[in-house]
């Protein structure tokens, strides 16, 4: 058994675009309450996400990248002793050109059932790819996003 | 993903109560969803064409089975269209006195 989630959105703009915007710090501190990501974003290269007060969210590795298409993250909690105990999760994100839009796919799962890790990301996700789309499409993250 | 195609596929009881379906047990095949004494298989089909068209549920293939799952970011993006973020902390409140009277009540 697994846990898994699927969140898909579509967004108005072109696949290098939405790339930068999912793994640039610059991008992602604007849409995402000021989280970034600390990575070489290379095959094997460890990955940090990084709370705006700079304690960190979660570690893991690069597993597979290939821009603007597909990235493949070993994803691990670090600030809740419950949920750093559940191991390693797996995130994938996949983007497809869609006519004007980009079909981004991001996909939560782990090798367990009743997953605490699972239930907790999946309850963010919504709100930060409403976020990332408002910002792409409009040039203005969503307020409830907004580094504090 | 127009916000029409959403708000279509959200005003049906049956489409909604697949959505609950998934929300209870996200993952489920068309045999799962298709086990409701009060819906045909060929009616479910039916209904999950239109939510998967409207981006309520994403489909994917995991070996010879197709799992469907809830996507909760098109209800998202219009509850952000409407409720800033001073607004989201009184209503969340409202929400909860709201369930904690109805419970009293009963």
């Amino acid at each position: 058994m697994s846990d898994r989630f699927v969140y898909v959105t579509y967004i108005r703009t072109t696949p290098e675009t939405l790339w930068d915007h999912l793994t640039k710090p610059e991008f992602t501190r604007v849409y995402w309450h000021g989280v970034w990501a600390d990575c070489e974003w290379k095959p094997g290269a460890p990955w940090r996400l990084v709370f705006a007060d700079g304690r960190v969210a979660d570690t893991g590795e690069v597993v597979e990248i290939e821009r603007p298409r597909r990235l493949v993250l070993k994803w691990r909690n670090e600030f809740k002793p419950e949920l750093k105990a559940e191991g390693y999760s797996r995130a994938t994100f996949v983007l497809e050109p869609m006519g004007e839009t980009v079909k981004l796919t991001v996909t939560h799962e782990i090798d367990r059932s009743g997953s605490k890790l699972i239930e907790a990301v999946s309850g963010g996700w919504p709100s930060i790819l409403s976020s990332l789309k408002s910002l792409i499409e409009t040039g203005k993250p969503l307020p409830s996003q907004k580094a504090a | 993903m127009s916000m029409d195609a959403v708000f279509k596929a959200l005003a049906d009881p049956t489409r909604r109560a697949l959505l609950d379906a998934l929300r209870a047990r996200n993952g489920q095949t068309l045999s799962e969803l298709s086990e409701r004494p009060d819906m045909t298989r060929q009616a479910v089909t039916k209904h999950l064409a239109i939510l998967e068209a409207a981006n309520l549920v994403v489909s994917q293939k995991r070996g010879r089975e197709k799992l469907h799952y809830l996507n909760p970011v098109p209800i998202n993006d219009i509850a952000e269209r409407w409720i800033d973020k001073f607004e989201r902390g009184r209503l969340r409140a409202l929400a909860d006195l709201k369930r904690t009277l109805e419970r009293e009540g009963r």
